[in-house]
């Protein structure tokens, strides 16, 4: 029988989880399923299916509204307020809208999770642009967002994501708006990452890069999870 | 402090930019009403010590034939010792004797035996206790009602009704005080929830990416402190001038209890300690919004 406490070895453990947004209908139904750390997956189904909606689960955005969900071998149902920040540290969020801060330089922008994990301004200056560098954005580092186009801004979101390292990486469509050539390189950096030992999950429609990467894949049809 | 590190463009905040201009006039209110307090304490304690001692209940003597007369105001002036005695506050309450009471008329009347069939009045010798000092205007009731013809000191009954005045006073400005940081919170909790509502976007961001909320919340505090301190600065700027016209003023008036009204050095050294209060509180009221509205997030 399945052990019900959840396993350390998981990063992600999803039991029977459902999610509905307010008192509407639930997009989501008998979710279960677990990602072993260092895994690597492709969330796909057709849009509007609810694959944002099961990464906002992942990064603590939303509750479910049944079932139970454990991060890092803990039921985040039953988790205080003050212990969330600390977790969401431990993961990297590229959003489908990528939501970066129009105000501040590409270079802030990256550097928004070490300033808000502390980490010294030196090491800010000295890791920050090369990340950007790396992904082609040396000559945009001090361009704010909306000068930017929309694969650029999506190459800071990823820069942003990945830059403290996280544990679990989630990517929603991370590769919508670039070129495939680009997309290459990107999923080249998760892939690193993936070495390095974080667990990475990339929402995407991209039957190209599924099939060209082998990785497993996470289905959402129906409001329900199929695994492959 | 002012160079922190900030990912939220607080500073061009129209919204905010007015809460300076809100606690000025609440920090100039708020000195006017501490001098005011200062002022009034300094009075009451003057004549505190005016009303403090003794004091003198007068018993004019009763109509009648001499004899009469005389036995009457005896009667009377047992039953206010009586009353002077039991009420709390005096310490002792006697009857100068009619030989002390014609000694101390001699020197403007001339002859003893003369005076001796006057229907004089009684003077009775109150000493009270200087700690605990008996409630005049009660007493002089009291015995007004109880004796006809007695009558306590008019000057310190008045001044006695002054000071229980000015103490009432004295309340209403400490409410007025605490009323106006009430209203200084207040304002300071609304511009904050203002500032969040138009970068709840930026917000969302910094909480989902892992910042702590006092993270997001210290960087409302230190622009709270910022406008706090220059609404403060530009109260208490205001404040001077008024204080010298009305120290200047009550110089020109030069009556008997009213000349000392100046705000004593410990008084200004409380007021000057204002616009750094009121930047204080401007803080301490964003942090704790900030805190209770990130609460409520997932
Ligand atoms: N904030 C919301 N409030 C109400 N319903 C929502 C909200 N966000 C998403 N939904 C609904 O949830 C369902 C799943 O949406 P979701 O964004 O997760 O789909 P998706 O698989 O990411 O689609 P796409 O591939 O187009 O990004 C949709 O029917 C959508 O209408
Ligand atoms: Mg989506």
């Amino acid at each position: 029988m399945r052990q019900p406490t959840a396993d350390r070895a998981n990063v992600v453990q999803f039991d029977n989880v459902a999610v509905r947004y307010g008192r509407g209908p639930e997009i989501l139904q008998d979710i279960s399923f677990s990602l072993p750390a260092g895994s690597f997956h492709f969330l796909t189904g057709t849009s509007g299916a609810g694959k944002s909606t099961l990464l906002r689960l992942m990064y603590l955005g939303q509750r479910p509204a049944r079932g139970r969900a454990a991060l890092f071998g803990r039921d985040i149902t039953t988790l205080r307020h003050y212990e969330l920040p600390a977790l969401r540290r431990r993961i990297g969020v590229v959003f489908q809208d990528f939501r970066l801060l129009d105000h501040l330089s590409a270079l802030d922008n990256v550097a928004l999770p070490l300033r808000v994990s502390g980490t010294r301004e030196s090491d800010i200056r000295k890791f920050v642009p090369d990340l950007l560098t790396w992904v082609g954005l040396a000559e945009h580092l001090h361009a704010r967002p909306p000068t930017l186009s929309g694969g650029q801004k999506q190459r800071v979101a990823i820069a942003r994501a990945v830059i403290a390292r996280p544990e679990l990486l989630l990517a929603d469509e991370p590769t919508g708006n670039v070129d495939d050539q680009i997309a290459m390189r990107l999923m080249y950096l998760f892939e690193e990452l993936n070495k390095l030992g974080t667990t990475v999950v990339i929402a995407t429609h991209n039957e190209n890069l599924v099939s060209r990467l082998p990785h497993p894949q996470l289905h959402l049809e129906d409001g329900r999870l199929r695994t492959d | 402090m002012f160079a922190r590190h900030s990912d939220l463009p607080l500073k061009n905040d129209a919204s905010s930019r007015f809460v300076p201009m809100l606690v000025a006039p609440m920090v100039f209110l708020c000195a006017v009403a501490l001098a005011g307090i200062f002022i009034l304490h300094g009075l009451i304690g003057r004549w505190d010590r005016d009303v403090a001692g003794t004091l003198t209940v007068e018993i004019a003597a009763a109509p009648g034939e001499a004899q009469e007369s005389a036995e009457r105001t005896r009667a009377s002036v047992e039953q206010a010792e009586q009353i002077l005695n039991a009420f709390p506050g005096v310490t002792n309450a006697h009857a100068l004797s009619q030989d002390q009471l014609v000694a101390l008329l001699a020197p403007w009347l001339g002859n003893p035996d003369l005076l001796k069939e006057l229907p004089l009045p009684a003077l009775i010798d109150v000493t009270t206790n200087p700690d605990h000092p008996p409630d005049l205007s009660l007493l002089s009731e009291k015995l007004a009602r109880a004796i006809p013809g007695a009558s306590l000191d008019d000057h310190r009954v008045w001044l006695s009704r002054l000071i229980s005045l000015s103490r009432s006073i004295e309340w209403l400005a400490i409410g007025i005080v605490l009323l106006i940081t009430c209203v200084t919170s207040a304002t300071v909790f609304f511009a904050t929830r203002t500032g969040m509502s138009i970068h709840h976007e930026v917000i969302e961001v910094l909480h989902l990416i892992g910042a702590p909320d006092d993270y997001i919340a210290r960087q409302f505090a230190d622009r709270a402190f910022v406008l706090g301190l220059k609404g403060g600065v530009l109260g208490f700027a205001a404040t001077v001038p008024v204080m010298a016209g009305i120290a200047l003023s009550a110089r020109h008036l030069q009556g008997g209890f009213l000349a000392e009204l100046s705000v004593p050095l410990s008084g200004w050294a409380v007021i000057v300690l204002l616009p750094p209060l009121a930047a204080l509180l401007a803080m301490i009221t964003a942090r704790l919004t900030v805190h209770r509205t990130l609460a409520r997030l997932p």
